[in-house]
């Protein structure tokens, strides 16, 4: 797995803080849903900086899109999120992991519980899942702290059917007063309003910041699910 | 703390393969899981990989100047899962 060089074909900007890269990478072997890349930042002086980035986009997507928070004082995400331009160029390894990933092969039901800009690669997911016309039925709870913070919104809330896929919001600070989504922290109740219960044994994937996806994999094995059928991927700022 | 896939990339490339599906099995408690679900410190300095049950140290990994020191101390069996 080596080092390429991808050219950023269009910035998307999705909230205030988070930013689509849309990439387009000559020597890319293509990735699974769920997997991530490694991007690695030099300055002029030699000193290097790496972080990974899930990979929003699907397999079955033309370019690969890294979708990216800043965060406060990121030596990367704020390179990433307020200096690059299209047209530059980014160097990054990849695809990397194969435990926090989806293939319909897998199978389900499927309950994908995204906290933040964790939603990334559960997107991908989604996309992944609507591209092959899987019937695996899904079930997507998106917390975030407020609407406007909500990123991919409207595809995801596109994406809900109603019926194969079905999508739900929660915001856990500030709701608008025409909410109908859920308005509080994930916790049991929550997990199990959404989730099949677990004698149907779906396969759970959880993304989000450290805080969040211990809550979520603690009230899932409360429930009674088997942990060996929950995925988890914590992210966030490298320290602590 | 995160998680074992906070450090996919760099397991990858010192072993090869996709490290993350691989089961270890702590030396401290016997609990046996993928590593992508380990206590992982990227900070310590040196990235730390400690046991979600009883906390001990699975593995300390530490980069200088490209070269990689891998110690597992905490591990009395580690087995790679077939490539999907």
């Amino acid at each position: 797995m080596n080092w390429q060089l991808g050219t950023v074909v269009e910035l998307r900007e999705e909230t205030e803080r988070v930013t689509s890269i849309v990439l387009r990478l000559p020597e890319w072997a293509g990735h699974r849903a769920g997997q991530h890349v490694d991007v690695r930042l030099t300055a002029e002086d030699g000193y290097q900086a790496q972080r990974s980035y899930s990979i929003a986009s699907a397999p079955d997507d033309d370019d690969l899109v890294l979708t990216v928070e800043r965060i406060e004082d990121g030596e990367v995400s704020s390179y990433l999120v307020g200096e690059l331009r299209a047209g530059d160029e980014l160097e990054l390894r990849g695809p990397i992991g194969g435990y926090f990933v989806w293939e319909g092969a897998l199978g389900g039901p499927l309950v994908l519980l995204a906290g933040g800009s964790g939603i990334a690669p559960l997107r991908a997911m989604l996309r992944h899942h609507r591209a092959t016309g899987s019937t695996v039925p899904v079930r997507l709870l998106y917390s975030a702290r407020a609407e406007r913070e909500l990123i991919f919104r409207d595809e995801l809330a596109r994406a809900g059917d109603g019926g194969t896929v079905d999508v739900r919001f929660t915001l856990t600070r500030e709701q608008p007063p025409d909410w109908s989504g859920y308005g509080r922290r994930i916790d049991r109740e929550l997990i199990a309003d959404v989730a099949w219960p677990p004698d149907e044994r779906p396969l759970v994937y959880v993304c989000g910041p450290t805080g969040f996806v211990e809550a979520a994999a603690d009230a899932l094995v409360s429930l009674g699910h088997d942990p060996g059928r929950i995925r988890t991927e914590r992210f966030g700022p490298t320290g602590s | 703390m995160l998680d074992g896939n906070a450090i996919a990339g760099t397991l990858e490339h010192i072993f090869g393969n996709d490290m993350t599906r691989a089961t270890a099995t702590c030396a401290g408690c016997d609990a046996t899981g993928p590593l992508a679900e380990t206590a992982v410190y990227l900070r310590a300095p040196g990235v730390v990989v400690r046991c979600r049950h009883c906390e001990a140290v699975l593995a300390v990994v530490v980069e200088r100047r490209s070269r990689y020191c891998v110690d597992f101390r905490g591990v009395s069996a580690l087995r790679t899962s077939p490539s999907p």
